[in-house]
């Protein structure tokens, strides 16, 4: 877990010690409840395809943002109004990899869905949240790409 | 939407609305049940009096790919306060798709009184109706069930190749990406997560969400069902149908809609379906 950013790899490290699967549950709800769409002055709907992640049936999207520094902000929209688990997805990757060097960004596996959500997930929600994060780790590379 | 009695349904009588369910609440007869793909939605908010069954870790085997035995049927009856008289209504997110698919495998143990609420999940918010996070505490109850039954719903591998030699009538729920063999834009995920793309050859194609009206996930009129499953695709309601997705869950919808909405005589799901057909060896394959 040494290799991920530190907001994540806390908040990692705090849901992993977490063995109820009702309290589990309880965080990631409290974490959905942190999404807040992207604001109009980045997007507006209907937001374009190339934002869109695929596979996720949520209709999520992403959106990033350059900082003065060169990392990026994410945002996000979910477009469906009960995928819960995409909004808490949001707001975890929003919280914890806008601002971080995009190196970090860069080297974050999918598998942090796991680590989240556990395995008890259908392939397809596994999909549409790895989906999620390797779009993120996709922008973060893309822009890596434009600096060399 | 018409009221279900008027939109000629073979089975009406399996299908409650949102207010029928608002009407139950407080009925002791009545379970209300909630099985959703997204696993954070019950405990976010659910239907008052509403228990939750999740399907992988309620309905499934937890070792071997198949679904609970009778012990495993009744333990769950009795954890949700359902006895044989109970009538069970299912509803969840995804136009009921995973209701439908937990109403399926109670009918593998013969658990008769069994409805869906119709437009699932998103009718009943959209109609603001009461929702809560209060768990509901039912007290343990006796239920017998009898050895789970395989053999008039479900299809196995070995029954889908004999219909497949026999040209029986084979449906493809998933998306015209899915069935095409079309890969999906996920990074290092062999397609549908099995090894080969495409489909059972001679299966048609009819995504299991054309049966729902999108506006508010109720199911479309038995009308309408007819003309996509009988005109269109020309199934022939006396001629068996196996129904297949990826793990037998969407196809679990259609199985509901062709046997209770349609009143198909004998339909099965194949729950084997995409992820067993793409990875074995040597079966034949159509793109």
């Amino acid at each position: 877990m040494a290799e991920y950013p530190p907001k994540l790899r806390r908040l990692l490290k705090r849901i992993g010690a977490i063995a109820d699967r009702q309290e589990r549950i309880q965080l990631l709800i409290d974490l959905s409840k942190r999404y807040r769409r992207v604001s109009e002055e980045i997007a507006r709907p209907p937001y374009g395809d190339e934002h869109k992640v695929p596979a996720c049936e949520s209709q999520a999207y992403v959106f990033p943002v350059p900082n003065g520094d060169g990392s990026l902000a994410f945002h996000f929209a979910v477009d469906n109004p009960q995928g819960i688990s995409a909004m808490a997805m949001a707001a975890v990757l929003g919280d914890t990899l806008s601002g971080v060097p995009l190196e970090q960004v860069a080297a974050v596996p999918t598998e942090i869905v796991y680590e989240l959500f556990g395995k008890e997930l259908s392939m397809g929600k596994n999909m549409g949240l790895m989906g999620m994060v390797g779009m993120v780790t996709g922008y973060a590379r893309e822009r890596l790409a434009e600096k060399t | 939407m018409t009221a279900i009695d008027d939109r000629g349904y073979a089975r009406p009588e399996v299908l409650v609305s949102t207010e029928w369910v608002a009407d139950h609440l407080d009925d002791p007869a009545i379970r209300v049940i909630e099985s959703n793909e997204d696993p954070l939605l019950y405990s976010s908010k659910h239907i008052p009096g509403a228990v939750e069954v999740d399907w992988t870790r309620d309905l499934n085997d937890q070792l071997r790919r198949d679904y609970l035995e009778r012990d495993g049927f009744e333990k769950l009856m009795r954890r949700i306060g359902v006895t044989p008289d109970t009538t069970v209504v299912f509803y969840g997110d995804k136009n009921n798709w995973w209701a439908t698919y937990a109403f399926w495998i109670f009918q593998l143990f013969g658990h008769a009184r069994a409805k869906v609420m119709d437009g699932g999940r998103l009718k009943w918010e959209q109609e603001d109706r009461p929702m809560t996070t209060d768990l509901p505490r039912y007290g343990p109850t006796i239920y017998r069930a009898p050895e789970r039954d395989d053999s008039t719903v479900r299809a196995f591998r070995d029954r889908v190749m004999a219909h497949l030699k026999a040209k029986g009538q084979l449906v493809d729920v998933r998306s015209p990406e899915e069935y095409s063999g079309e890969r999906l834009h996920m990074p290092a995920y062999p397609n549908e997560g099995a090894l080969r793309g495409g489909h059972i050859p001679g299966a048609a194609n009819v995504p299991w969400a054309r049966a729902v009206n999108p506006s508010d996930g109720t199911f479309k009129a038995a009308a309408e069902l007819r003309a996509i499953y009988q005109k269109e695709q020309k199934l022939d309601p006396e001629r068996e149908v196996i129904a297949y997705c990826r793990i037998g869950e969407r196809s679990s919808h259609t199985w509901f809609v062709l046997t209770h909405l349609l009143g198909f005589p004998n339909v099965r799901n194949y729950d084997g379906s995409w992820t067993e057909w793409g990875n074995l060896v040597n079966v034949p394959i159509e793109k």
